[in-house]
């Protein structure tokens, strides 16, 4: 009964979402203001029906409705029931109607925020929103349908894959795709701006907060990928290029320039056309991440089983989506340009530096994914892409980007004067590379040539981000939200460059055979095997290996790595025991039984990893902060009114 | 105005490339051999069921064969097998049997309770000779001329619709040009 | 057959278990010659792992060639070589410069030029434009 219910109101859903795209986009331009107010409804409806199509998929896993096939392939009796709700999403058809619901609450949350703007052009916005929720709602019903039954119906499910068994990677797709699917609203109010034919400042500050929260959501969604790839896979390692990962990646660059772009066209109504094409691009790299993820063509440990004939659906849908909006791109963005001027070592030049290498370092990962699917259909043979190639070539265009970022922080808008700031930034300098130097040669005590310049510039950006905060705080000025998440984020970015410094560079790892009471040293720990006992859980068995750690003969702690057999998938996981100690990670990692009790074992110390996801998080928050910002929820401004560099009536700070 | 043309130019070229690669889709996984076209891989190994004997690829020369690599461990192996045994029967051509990292005994128990479809089995125990001819997934079946050159390699089962389009033509080009 | 692949994958473990090499070869130079190989060789059957890493059983006699390929004296080309005319140039994650894969290489450098030179042609007509707007001047940077 609950699937059909599910079923049904998938198809209301749909509906609905073509109503709202109609109403949103011809009621505006047929001046037709009846249809126009017809949107808000057709939202709210849309988002009763897909929430209730949601509850009913969960409700059914919960009950172990196994005559669902969705449910009979990823769910089982045995399941903890935390894991049935989670398994929701944990294959292609959920993982769908999952995104479909993300895009309804960011829906919603537009035309809450909507009663702000004029109501033509926020129809607009909804009505674009419809357009993409159709496509998603119509490829779900047509190729991917999470409710269809099959008979007879087996006795119990195929359980849930064993690695998605887990919190973290339970959570990663609800919040990665939350800013996947935030980027759609910055889509949405590009193409409005476009069909209205009009693109100011105002709309720069409307649009600034939705795309900042959707960078957030997808800053964090990345980092909760990469953290459970690390303390899930077994192998230590956090970021492998793989296409999929690279898929939510280039999105996450180009956004990066978005809301910077964003804020100058805010500013000073510049970077108009950069930002319209940002804006498309963002949500364009998310659409084909979708695409490469579902239709096969990508060889990759995350794809969903993919299906040629959803390839082409989605391959239809970029087509229209895409191309349209790049239609429109071509037809209105010419008539966009501003006379306002800037100098070299402005604000302005840097986020133009900025701009061009985000998209270039976002250019350099696309072309190494796509590289396989391009060689391979124009006949130029099989090509092979992975981490030796994209980390010497993303650092091309993200050295000079780094090094820059802590000068142009600095930069006045307009025309710079930098000579004021030059004290500092170098001081700045100098104290970077001191710390650099004692990082790699006083800490570490051996390193690279990019161990040096890692930890220099992470400091410098560090240091450079904090300097004016600082001083208007002694002055007794207080900040802004957007000021202090603008400076909390390049902390954050700061951290992040330093972490991974020092991960690349100090990493000490081993593999080694044990025998029970046997002993190793990796790096300053002594580690001694204290042998395996079998253990059971809800739905698997396996072993656990002690290991107690020693440092200088004394010991420190006890680890306790497991591996584990999922019973009904008959396939097993490595659960990786891990500790900080003294800013670094022990990680270890059981290996294969070797006979006679010995095991080889994966012994690791990476230093400051945790600083890696941290630093990430950081960043998320300064974006948090940013977007709520006080003078976003300011009550509308008649759009008569020049929107100047900055009222009057606001306090510094 | 040129100019902003661009980004549309640039995604319908990357439309035809994503349109082609799901053409391609199926085959994705299925890496094409390097091996096609050139002198098969020399090998040289004892026989299953005879401890004096080895066979190697001079023994082979001089005609069609079929060289199928399998295991009593693999279970498309034993879908397959049925398939081979009729290949055996219909005499079109020998095939050479390569026991992949498998267990003597476990290979003749299997053997003597499914069926025996192979001319001569060789033992690659440690993997080396699969290595060498680029084996990845159990089963695979080449196909080789008399001179020694690799014609054909099937990744997976080999199923009556592979046989007929794909080996039976090439044998029949190959007998009537010689 | 796609469903059928997947699952047999999922049964080798790949991508849920993880290979531990406890190969130590006695020359330190020839072991880290060794580690950064089998980190650039690609798992035929676990194709989204090097060998490193790959649990299966081919992916262990991959290593084993390796080793004795390097044990017998030869160069990182040789044992490169080796691998691509059995499997194919798919077996390497790093692609090799060559006519083919000369545009992938170079796309970086070339796009920083071409990034460059826009920024240059950007940066001049602004500059031309700085003292003709009447904007009163709000040059505070604590106003991101």
């Amino acid at each position: 009964m609950l699937p059909e219910l599910g079923h049904f109101a998938l198809i209301l859903a749909l509906l609905l979402a073509a109503l709202q795209a109609f109403f949103g986009i011809a009621g505006p331009a047929l001046q037709r203001d009846r249809w126009t107010a017809a949107v808000t409804p057709a939202v709210a409806g849309q988002f009763v029906m897909i929430a209730t199509s949601v509850a009913c998929l969960i409700s059914s896993f919960v009950g172990n409705e196994f005559s669902v096939k969705y449910i009979a392939e990823n769910s089982n009796s045995a399941l903890p029931l935390f894991y049935r709700v989670t398994a929701m999403w944990g294959a292609h058809e959920g993982s769908l109607l999952l995104w479909i619901f993300l895009l309804s609450c960011w829906t919603v949350a537009v035309a809450i925020g909507a009663s702000r703007l004029p109501p033509r052009f926020s129809a607009r916005v909804l009505g674009v929103l419809g357009l993409v929720s159709f496509g998603f709602l119509l490829f779900t019903l047509a190729t991917s349908n999470p409710f269809l039954r099959i008979d007879p119906p087996p006795a119990d499910g195929a359980d849930l894959n064993p690695i998605l068994q887990d919190p973290a990677l339970a959570i990663h797709p609800p919040i990665l795709y939350t800013g996947y699917v935030g980027f759609a609203v910055a889509f949405a109010f590009a193409c409005a701006a476009m069909l209205e034919g009009r693109m100011d400042q105002l709309w720069a500050r409307w649009t600034r907060p939705w795309t900042t929260a959707a960078w957030a959501f997808l800053t964090v969604g990345i980092s909760l990928g990469s953290w459970w790839a690390y303390y899930e896979l077994g192998w230590g390692g956090f970021w492998f290029w793989d296409p999929v990962e690279n898929a939510s990646f280039m999105p996450w660059l180009v956004g990066t320039a978005l809301i910077h772009s964003l804020a100058v066209t805010d500013k000073r109504g510049l970077f108009k056309s950069w930002t319209l094409l940002l804006a498309i691009l963002a949500f364009s790299l998310s659409l084909l991440g979708t695409f490469l993820v579902r239709s096969g063509v990508l060889v990759s440990v995350h794809s969903f089983a993919a299906d040629p004939r959803r390839g082409i659906f989605i391959l239809a849908f970029l087509i229209i989506m895409i191309g349209g909006a790049l239609s429109l791109y071509a037809w209105r963005a010419p008539k966009l340009r501003s006379q306002a001027g800037f100098e070299l070592g402005s604000r302005e030049s840097f986020l133009l530096f900025n701009n061009i290498l985000l998209v270039i370092a976002a250019a350099t990962v696309f072309a190494g994914t796509m590289a396989p699917l391009i060689s391979d259909s124009l006949k130029l043979g099989t090509l092979s892409v992975g981490e030796p190639y994209f980390d010497p070539t993303f650092m091309v265009s993200t050295l000079p980007l780094l090094a820059l970022l802590s000068v142009g922080i600095r930069a006045g808008w307009k025309r710079g004067r930098l000579s004021d700031s030059a004290r500092v930034l170098l001081t700045a300098l100098v104290v970077a590379l001191m710390a650099g130097v004692i990082l790699v040669f006083a800490i570490y005590s051996h390193g690279k040539v990019l161990s040096l310049v890692g930890g220099t510039l992470g400091v410098w950006i560090i240091l450079s981000s904090l300097a004016d905060p600082i001083q208007r705080l002694r002055r007794g000025f207080t900040l802004s939200r957007s000021v202090l998440g603008m400076t909390v984020a390049h902390v954050g970015l700061g951290l992040f460059v330093i972490s991974l410094t020092t991960v690349e560079s100090f990493t000490v790892e081993r593999d080694v055979a044990l025998a029970p009471g046997q002993r190793t040293s990796v790096g300053n720990y002594e580690f001694r095997f204290d042998g395996v006992r079998s253990i059971e859980g809800p739905n698997y068995s396996g072993v656990e290996g002690a290991v107690l750690v020693m440092r200088h003969g004394a010991p420190i702690t006890r680890l306790y790595p497991q591996k584990r057999q999922y019973w009904v998938q008959r396939s097993g996981t490595t659960q990786a025991a891990i500790e900080m100690h003294n800013g670094s990670n022990l990680f270890i990692a059981l290996g294969d039984e070797l006979g006679a009790g010995k095991w080889s074992v994966r012994f690791q110390i990476r230093p400051l990893v945790n600083f890696v996801w941290l630093g990430a998080f950081i960043m998320a928050v300064g974006g948090a902060l940013a977007a709520t910002d006080r003078r976003y929820r300011v009550a509308a401004v008649p759009a008569t009114q020049p929107a100047a560099s900055g009222a009057p009536g606001e306090a510094p700070g | 105005m040129n100019r902003f043309l661009v980004p549309l130019g640039a995604f319908a070229l990357l439309a035809i490339v994503l349109a082609i690669s799901i053409k391609h889709s199926p085959e994705k996984g299925i890496i094409p051999s390097p091996l096609i076209g050139k002198a098969a891989p020399p090998f040289n190994l004892p026989v299953l069921n005879d401890s004096t004997r080895t066979l190697s690829n001079a023994d082979l020369k001089g005609r069609w064969y079929v060289f199928n690599v399998w295991g009593t461990w693999c279970v498309s192996c034993r879908e397959e097998h049925p398939f081979l045994l009729q290949i055996q029967k219909s005499g079109l051509v020998p095939v050479i049997g390569l026991d992949w990292k498998d267990d003597d005994a476990q290979a003749r128990e299997w053997l003597s309770q499914l069926g025996n479809p192979y001319q001569t089995i060789a033992v690659d125990r440690e993997g080396r000779t699969a290595i060498d001819w680029g084996v990845y997934a159990a089963p695979e079946s080449f196909l080789v001329n008399p001179q020694g050159i690799v014609v054909y390699k099937c990744t997976g089962e080999l199923t009556p619709e592979i046989w007929q389009t794909q080996f039976v033509p090439r044998l029949a080009a190959g007998r009537a040009g010689s | 057959m796609r469903r059928v692949l997947l699952a047999l994958l999922l049964a080798l473990g790949c991508a849920t278990l993880h290979a531990v090499d406890t190969t130590e070869l006695s020359d330190p130079k020839l072991q880290a010659r060794y580690i950064a190989l089998t980190h650039e060789l690609r798992c035929m059957q676990c194709q989204n792992e090097t060998i490193a890493d790959s649990p299966v059983g081919l992916a262990a006699d991959m290593r084993r060639a390796v080793r004795e390929m390097l044990l017998a004296g030869k160069s990182d080309d040789d044992v490169r070589n080796f691998m691509v005319a059995r499997y194919g140039e798919f077996i390497l994650f790093r692609p090799r410069f060559s006519a083919r894969t000369a545009w992938l290489w170079l796309a970086p450098g070339v796009l920083l030029i071409i990034g460059a030179i826009v920024a240059v042609r950007v940066l001049r007509q602004r500059s031309a434009l700085v003292g003709q707007d009447n904007e009163p001047l709000e040059e505070d940077i604590s106003r991101p």
